[in-house]
């Protein structure tokens, strides 16, 4: 019997304790693009990347790596993380204190025997580190600290990188900067990728794929449009939901300061934010910022009207509420909006309706 | 040194010879002792941190007379040891390094041991993921982070055994070239009524363990310098 397998990428079944959190993750990553793992705090998301790293000596069960085993403990295997060849940057840069940003660089690069096809000069000036090589880290700003980390990261040759919240610990400004070289890397990125954030933003802009974590637990996976617009996620992740859609940048209204952006389910209006006409933007559209309306109003403040047809309704965290799933052309979009209005518009699965969008909810 | 005389000389350069073994040979052995102790979780490591800040609150009398006991011929090392064909410890300087290496034991671990925790598990782990197995991230990342606990352990383990009396009266005696230490040489001094020579080993002493101290505070990075 033939056998067609896909390619594998991260598998972990794991189960720990970590202080009062008990920890039981079932993984499942695709070998290619970002995955993120994303959850309230103290939802074990850490926890979970130190065990894929083989940082977390207490998680036990079974870890696999395309081919490669890294963990089972049933058969006494443990691949320790030096071996894993990872790429880690973690909350806080962690820069080696005793050497320079340079030597930092080359901590990594050298033990991976200075492969020849990793580009050290490309990923040194893409990240903007080369005015710093010869700096002490003491020195460095959060943002300077971060970028070091990352290239540093990215020199050891790593066959998976993991992320643990890079820009939670940065103001604003430095934060959107290193998003953008993200979202440029994560463009180019031969090797998956695993993004740890409680930011719902930086996962809509850089995730392919997602994991979401609660209380210690996946509480669902899948690709990052469909598991945003599920209806049954818990509560704590009730703000998260809503759907991201990517499309391509076909107007500039320099007079207005807006952008056109064309997607699978029509066309949007949202504000300029120094992108190019032709260029893919990703634009999430939270679930609070929808309304629901019979026909389209061109007289309403709301620069957009999307034209859908209800999927499915559920019950929202609170219950004078409800979240309503709507298909847009067949990209799916999530309204939450009070349960008197679903009645007076008398909306039912196979309606047709109009989500209208206000052009200030948008743009990340 | 005109106003040393040669017995001086000699009882200072002993001393030295001493000090240098005996910090070094604890820096080695007191550094995987330390490193375990930074870093296990094992049930031992109360205990075993127990014993080795023993010889801070022991008097160094006691330490030697047990000693004496365990090391002399009828001692259960000392048989040991001869039955090794290996010639009796007490009385003789390797005896002195032995004992002065206990005394002076928590004066090396416990800086290295402070030292190895401040560093912490994190830059361990990082160096790990860039590829760096157990030793390289020891000798890489560990040792040059705590670099200010080893000059730290080295001045006081030094200057700690220089110092040392009670020890080296019950084990090693007071044999010129061998066992007869600075402190030592005091003490005779004093006993037979030469103040001034006792003044001028003293004064020998109290020039070291300064330049020690002062040795360890400029040695240790500007506290700018780490972060």
């Amino acid at each position: 019997m033939p056998v067609t397998e896909s390619p594998r990428g991260l598998d972990a079944r794991l189960a720990w304790r970590r202080g009062e959190l008990a920890l039981d993750v079932d993984l499942a990553l695709p070998p290619r693009g970002s995955t993120a793992l994303f959850g309230p705090s103290g939802a074990g998301k850490t926890s979970c990347l130190r065990a894929m790293a083989g940082l977390e000596r207490a998680a036990a069960g079974r870890v696999s790596f395309g081919d490669t085993v890294w963990q089972d403990d049933s058969h006494r295997v443990f691949v320790p993380a030096h071996r894993r060849r990872l790429g880690y940057v973690f909350q806080e840069a962690s820069l080696f204190s005793h050497r320079s940003v340079a030597g930092n660089l080359d901590y990594g690069f050298r033990r991976a025997g200075r492969p020849a096809h990793l580009r050290r000069d490309e990923l040194i000036d893409q990240f903007g580190v080369r005015p710093l090589l010869q700096r002490r880290v003491g020195g460095l700003s959060g943002g300077e600290r971060q970028r070091v980390a990352m290239v540093r990261a990215l020199l050891a040759d790593p066959q998976l990188l993991l992320f643990d919240e890079p820009l939670s610990a940065l103001d604003a400004l430095a934060r959107s900067e290193l998003l953008g070289c993200l979202e440029r890397l994560h463009a180019t990125l031969a090797v998956p990728m695993v993004y740890v954030s409680h930011s719902i933003d930086e996962v809509a802009r850089l995730a392919d794929h997602l994991v979401l974590m609660d209380a210690g637990h996946v509480v669902a996976q899948g690709s990052l449009q469909a598991t945003l617009t599920r209806l049954d996620l818990p509560p704590p992740l009730a703000e998260a939901v809503g759907a991201v859609i990517e499309g391509t940048v076909v107007g500039y209204d320099a007079h207005d300061q807006l952008i056109e952006l064309d997607f699978q389910g029509g066309r949007l209006w949202l504000p300029y934010r120094h992108e190019q006409v032709g260029q893919r933007l990703r634009c999430r559209i939270g679930a609070r910022d929808v309304t629901l309306t019979g026909a389209p109003h061109p007289d309403s403040s709301a620069l957009n009207d999307i034209r859908c047809r209800v999927v499915a309704m559920a019950d929202a965290d609170h219950p004078s509420q409800c979240l309503v799933q709507l298909d847009a052309a067949g990209c799916l979009l999530l309204a939450r909006i009070t349960r008197r209005s679903w009645h007076a518009l008398a909306l039912a699965p196979g309606r047709e309706v109009w989500a209208q969008v206000k052009a200030v909810a948008l743009g990340a | 040194m005109g106003f040393l005389s040669s017995q001086d000389v000699q009882a200072l350069w002993l001393t030295l010879r001493l000090a240098g073994t005996v910090t070094v040979l604890l820096l080695v052995l007191g550094m995987p002792l330390a490193w375990w102790l930074a870093h296990t979780h094992s049930r031992w490591r109360r205990p075993v941190a127990a014993v080795v800040a023993l010889p801070l609150v022991l008097p160094p009398t006691v330490l030697g007379f047990y000693l004496l006991m365990l090391l002399g011929p009828d001692g259960a090392i000392g048989r040991l040891i001869a039955a090794a064909g290996l010639s009796a410890l007490p009385f003789t300087f390797r005896g002195l390094v032995v004992a002065s290496m206990l005394y002076s034991l928590p004066f090396v671990v416990q800086p290295l041991q402070n030292a190895f925790e401040a560093v912490g598990q994190r830059p361990l782990d990082v160096a790990a993921t860039l590829g760096a197995g157990p030793l390289d991230r020891f000798a890489s990342i560990a040792l040059p982070l705590a670099v200010p606990g080893v000059v730290t352990a080295t001045v006081l383990g030094f200057a700690h055994t220089v110092g040392e009396f009670g020890v080296v009266l019950m084990i090693g005696g007071n044999i010129p070239g061998q066992t007869r230490v600075l402190s030592m040489r005091i003490y005779d001094h004093v006993q037979a009524g030469e103040y001034h020579q006792a003044n001028v080993l003293s004064l020998c002493l109290l020039v070291v363990s300064f330049a020690a101290l002062l040795a360890m505070s400029l040695l240790r990075p500007g506290r700018h310098a780490r972060d």
